[in-house]
């Protein structure tokens, strides 16, 4: 949807013609139709008739069919073929980008990486609110030791939506919307290699948050979200939602992290060499390694689900000569390497954050560099620890207790880091700086509870246990959630503009860090008392610590609405403008004009030194002023 | 104005912190991180737990104090503007950090090996068990289906029983397995945890010491009932043990013809999709 | 915006209510006697296929149905006093699929380890004879429910099923003990097409699997 010219004024077309075209309508209409479509062929294929049917398999391939052909048409009517068949067709190749204007932009295919990034940061903002509203569910169930609001198999339905969906959009929470903003204004671009490739990552993951959602109107699934086979072959058509969700997120993981390696290898400006990266930029390397290389193995993976599920195949079914523990060590395969994935980018944000608070450079930056690919290399090699107790070959275990205790290595780099760059810094504490800080805490607990899972002995008591979920709640939620909402305090006044009411910001950061500490800190206690994972009733001298829990969680819940709150009234009702620069950054993001123009830079800058030219130079061994990263 | 000696500080407090904290851990909180000493393998967990837990203390209060320490000290004055030092890096501080870290590291890790390989841990290992305690040991078969355990023992008849029962004292080589999906036999007290995967023998071993009763828990998802999956043990003399058999074999001679053989794995059917 | 946000809060509201909490309405088994003689009477049938009536998303699943007030009702979900007898009659209407666990076809944990079929009381049966099982592990009670043999001439396709139909009665007594929510299940492979014969309506609330509300 184009506009006129800025002088000229043209009368505007009736509402109904302005919608025709390629637009989110359009996509919908065409997802629906494709939907059908596939539905329609699947039964083609299997002869079932068209009501629902009890047997499994023939409704399994209708929708599988229906899901895959119904993101085709969504696509489609999004526009997203169109270049393809215009090159196809011969014409010419094309950077033309979509010059549109006004809030339409952001509802259809736009190949503005900003424009790209904002979408990120609503769409994930959507599915977030939806997995946490499961969450407050499974809480709510869990007030009680045996079910009594909700049935077991919505409760089981309810922890795999929860788990399914946050890790599938977390994998893209800071990459989606950060990266895609800001990677090409860090490093003097004016655009991401792939643009178009760019869109369709964000609408693929989308597509994908809608398809899990619809899980509930078929049954729901019951595996979690590792999808364990072979329950997961004898799980109801809802099982496919999962599978089709996480085969779109692979997709989605491994585009996105190829084009950002592609623009950052590619794409810096004149005398932006990698020791004048900024951190971020390194984590978004190692970040997008572990994507580009991980996702496959799970979009494979699920393929030979689906295979299983649909057409008998026997590759997890033992008795057909397959086995459940090729789908453990599959899922794993990708599994590890994608919380690294989730890891990561809260490393490059906390260490591309603090320096700017601290008023100091980046201390240890190629120390911190080689801790990210340290991390990023070694998490490859680590999967089985989640295999520990699963009958694997137990000659494998001391390599397995060795290569996780050693990624813990790489991981303190970070910490020294962050260490070092407080050290005789004159801080601020920000709502962006408190959430480093709290970070810092956060990732710490969750990093040693990692430590005391690595030793195989100790882990036979707590695999399986509620002391893992208070682990990589601790990792996730306090690791990369802090992270991300650190980084929307501190750079939505430069996406939009707007200032956060300052108030309610700290009351977010307060009530948020105090709940999700007395949430999931008793957690490690009750996977020591043997509460396993997963279940809706659980022994009875649990009950006050579950109870206690419980209560904890809503008002962490409601210190996101307290986030919610100061997002609309900041962003959408009061709008008062932000100063250029309010944190006084020296990195190149800052230093465009706000709102950044469509092709971000007048002319290319050439650059003479990394982003923290912080601090006053000091005399002696210890910190000569060295323009290049110490 | 000298400026503190903030290393110096910090190393005092640590070290104080340290000193006071690190003994009430191992003392205190040490037996309640785990599940007690009902077995060899639990009171191994609980040396383990105390020591990873002593180690763990420090290495908290250090980034925690520091943390601490920065917040209050490292701090601009309101309304300030000032810029701190310009230190970049500092390579003694960054090779330290390296050896101790990985030194520490690669200790816990030969730690948890050496635990691991004197008798499994109590982790499920396989149909081939690498790490054996010595000496004789009672067979006892955990056939785990959607979504019950029961229980049988070979060396009575391959009798099946829907409660288990073992004697104390005796070195238990568990063999565990399903019969449709991935289920996780946990034997809390004993500090047991073995996966049982369809048509697969994970063998896990244990020696439980105290004549108790001990929950036993499902702990991989594998269904509706999966969190209902749930029943108590008991640990009994050897006399008990014996007279609780012959009593089962009584209970359960109806059935026991009907039972397919002995074996390490089954494959009844429907063993895959029935039509 | 204010729309959006509305329709947002309505579709979470029905999510809620309609899909997260939706559990079949627990039935109460009639109760006589008080004290030390208190006992309830639980009749329940189980069918080959509950039909469009009673499941219009399942009409082809098997399922328990329980009977209550003279008709019979799609629930899985029992009241049952606590410390008490609890006398069960069950009509049993499928053919029969074998246990996979034969270890299952033994009668446990009722009163006299027995079971009467047809009026004949039995300790086993044959494991391949199993249609149906009603087990409560948490109460120790396991009960083989035998199969209707498929050269019957008269079998019932669809729920509800009525007396004229083939069928076998199986009766048996248990003691309820402290209040709870107990879980029930059938052990019988009965879901075709899905792996082992166990998912769908093995799997699902409502069918296969119940639950016991001591009170």
């Amino acid at each position: 949807m184009s506009t006129s010219a800025a002088s000229v004024a043209v009368p505007q077309q009736p509402l109904w013609r302005r919608l025709i075209g390629f637009n989110l309508l359009t996509a919908v209409l065409l997802g629906i139709g494709g939907y059908y479509l596939g539905w329609f062929l699947g039964h083609q294929v299997t002869g079932a008739s068209y009501y629902y049917q009890p047997e499994v398999d023939e409704s399994d391939v209708s929708l599988l069919l229906a899901y895959v052909l119904g993101v085709v048409g969504f696509l489609a009517g999004l526009g997203f073929l169109n270049y393809p068949a215009a090159r196809l067709l011969g014409r010419p190749p094309s950077l033309r980008e979509k010059e549109g204007h006004g809030w339409t932009r952001y509802l259809g295919l736009c190949t503005d990486h900003k424009v790209v990034g904002i979408q990120y940061l609503l769409g994930i903002g959507f599915f977030l609110f939806i997995a946490a509203l499961n969450a407050m569910l499974i809480r709510v169930e869990l007030l009680n030791p045996t079910p009594t609001f909700v049935g077991p198999n919505q409760y089981l339905s309810l922890v795999g939506m929860h788990g399914t969906m946050m890790m599938g959009m977390m994998t893209s929470g800071i990459l989606g919307p950060f990266a895609n903003y800001f990677v090409p204004l860090m490093i003097g671009a004016r655009r991401m290699a792939f643009p178009r490739i760019e869109a369709l990552t964000f609408w693929l993951l989308m597509a994908a948050g809608f398809i899990l959602t619809s899980t509930i109107f078929f049954g729901g699934f019951p595996t979690g979200w590792t999808g364990y086979e072979p329950l997961n072959d004898q799980a109801v058509m809802g099982m496919d939602s999962y599978i089709i969700f996480f085969a779109l997120v692979g997709v989605s993981m491994a585009l996105l992290g190829l084009n950002m390696i592609a623009t950052i290898v590619t794409m810096r400006a004149p005398g932006l060499t990698w020791s004048r990266l900024p951190i971020f930029c390194w984590s978004v390397i190692a970040t997008s390694a572990l994507m580009v290389l991980a996702a496959p193995t799970l979009i494979a993976t699920l393929l030979m689900a689906a295979f299983d599920r649909t057409i008998s195949t026997s590759f997890f079914v033992t008795a057909g000569g397959g086995s459940s523990y090729l789908f453990e060590n599959l899922f794993w395969f990708f599994g590890h390497p994608e919380v690294y994935v989730l890891a990561l980018p809260g490393f490059g944000i906390v260490l591309e954050l603090l320096p700017v608070f601290v008023r100091k450079p980046l201390w240890g930056y190629r120390l911190a560099v080689a801790g990210m690919l340290g991390v990023s290399l070694l998490s490859f090699f680590v999967w089985q620890h989640h295999l520990f107790v699963s009958g694997i070959n137990a000659d494998l275990k001391p390599f397995y207790i060795l290569s996780t205790e050693i990624i813990s290595v790489p991981t303190g780099f970070i910490f020294l880091c962050v260490m070092g760059t407080l050290w005789k810094g004159k801080a601020t504490f920000t709502v962006p700086m408190l959430f480093c800080l709290a970070w810092a805490f956060n990732f710490l607990v969750g990093g040693m509870s990692g430590v005391v899972l690595s030793d195989a002995p100790t882990d036979t008591d707590l695999h399986g246990s509620f002391f893992v979920m208070a682990h990589f709640h601790y990792t996730i939620v306090g690791g990369l959630i802090f992270a991300f909402f650190g980084a929307i305090y501190y750079w939505v006044p430069k996406m939009t503009g707007l200032r956060f009411n300052a108030r309610l910001a700290k009351i977010h950061f307060w009530t948020m860090f105090i709940f999700f500490n007395t949430t999931f800190m008793p957690l490690f206690i009750l996977g020591i008392k043997g509460m396993p994972r997963r279940v809706v009733t659980y022994a009875t001298d649990l009950v006050p610590l579950n109870r206690w829990v419980s209560i904890n969680a809503f008002l962490l819940g409601a210190s996101m609405l307290v986030f919610i709150a100061n997002a609309v009234y900041s962003l959408v009702l009061v709008r008062r403008p932000s100063e250029a620069n309010p944190w006084r950054s020296k990195s190149l993001e800052w230093q465009t004009p706000t709102p950044v123009p469509v092709n971000n830079f007048e002319t290319i800058p050439v650059i003479d030194s990394d982003p923290y030219d912080y601090g006053i130079p000091v005399g002696g061994h210890t910190g000569e002023p060295v323009p290049a990263g110490g | 104005m000298s400026e503190p000696n903030h290393f110096r500080r910090l190393m005092l407090l640590w070290i104080l912190a340290s000193v006071i904290a690190t003994p009430l851990v191992v003392v205190l909180l040490g037996p309640l991180l785990s599940p007690g000493t009902g077995s060899v393998q639990a009171s191994g967990h609980q040396t383990d737990t105390t020591v990873l837990a002593g180690v763990a203390t420090p290495v908290l209060l250090l980034v925690v104090l520091y943390l601490a320490y920065a917040v209050t000290f490292f701090r601009q004055e309101p309304g300030g503007v000032l810029e701190g030092p310009a230190i970049r890096s500092d390579a003694r501080v960054q090779t330290w950090w390296i050896v101790i870290t990985s030194t520490l590291v690669l200790a816990l890790a030969a730690f948890g090996t050496v635990e691991l390989v004197g008798d499994g841990a109590g982790a499920g290992e396989g149909p081939n068990p690498a790490f054996v305690p010595s000496g004789k040991k009672l067979q006892v078969q955990v056939i785990a289906q959607e979504w019950a355990f029961t229980y049988r023992y070979p060396s009575y008849g391959g009798i099946e029983t829907p409660h288990l029962v073992i004697p104390v004292d005796t070195t238990i080589e568990f063999h565990v397995t399903s019969l449709d999906v991935i289920h996780s036999f946990w034997a809390y007290q004993l500090g047991v945890k073995a996966d049982a995967n369809p048509q697969v023998d994970n063998v896990a071993f244990v020696k439980p010491t105290k004549e108790e009763s001990f929950s036993i828990r499902c702990s991989e998802l594998c269904g509706i009932w999966h969190g209902y999956m749930f029943d108590t043990g008991h640990v009994v003399s050897p006399a008990a043990f014996q007279a609780w058999i012959k009593q089962q074999q009584a209970v359960f001679a109806p059935v026991v013809h009907d039972l397919p053989p002995y074996a390490t794995t089954y494959a009844p059917e429907p063993s895959g999709r029935g039509s | 915006m204010v729309v959006a946000v509305a329709v947002f809060g309505a579709l979470i509201g029905l999510y809620i209510s309609v899909w997260a909490t939706q559990l079949p309405g627990a039935v109460t088994a009639p109760t006589s006697g008080s004290g030390s003689t208190k006992s309830a009477n639980l009749t329940l049938e189980t069918v080959a296929a509950v039909g469009p009536v009673y499941s219009p998303e399942h009409p082809d699943w098997v399922s328990y149905l329980v009977q209550s007030h003279g008709h019979w009702v799609h629930s899985t979900i029992f009241t049952l006093p606590a410390h008490s007898l609890v006398h069960v009659t069950i009509y049993q209407y499928d053919g029969d699929s074998g246990l996979r666990n034969p270890f299952l076809a033994e009668v446990e944990g009722t009163v006299g380890g027995v079971m009467t079929v047809d009026g004949k009381t039995m300790r086993a049966i044959n494991p391949d004879d199993a249609s149906h099982t009603f087990v409560v592990p948490q109460l120790g009670v396991f009960v083989p429910l035998v199969g209707v043999s498929s050269t019957a001439k008269n079998p019932c396709s669809y729920a509800p099923c009525g007396l004229s139909f083939d069928h076998h009665t199986i009766t048996f007594t248990f003691r309820t003990g402290k209040k709870g929510r107990y879980r029930w299940q059938c052990f019988v492979p009965c879901a075709a097409g899905t792996l082992f014969d166990f998912g769908g309506p093995m799997q699902t609330l409502g069918y296969m699997d119940g639950f016991l509300d001591v009170v």
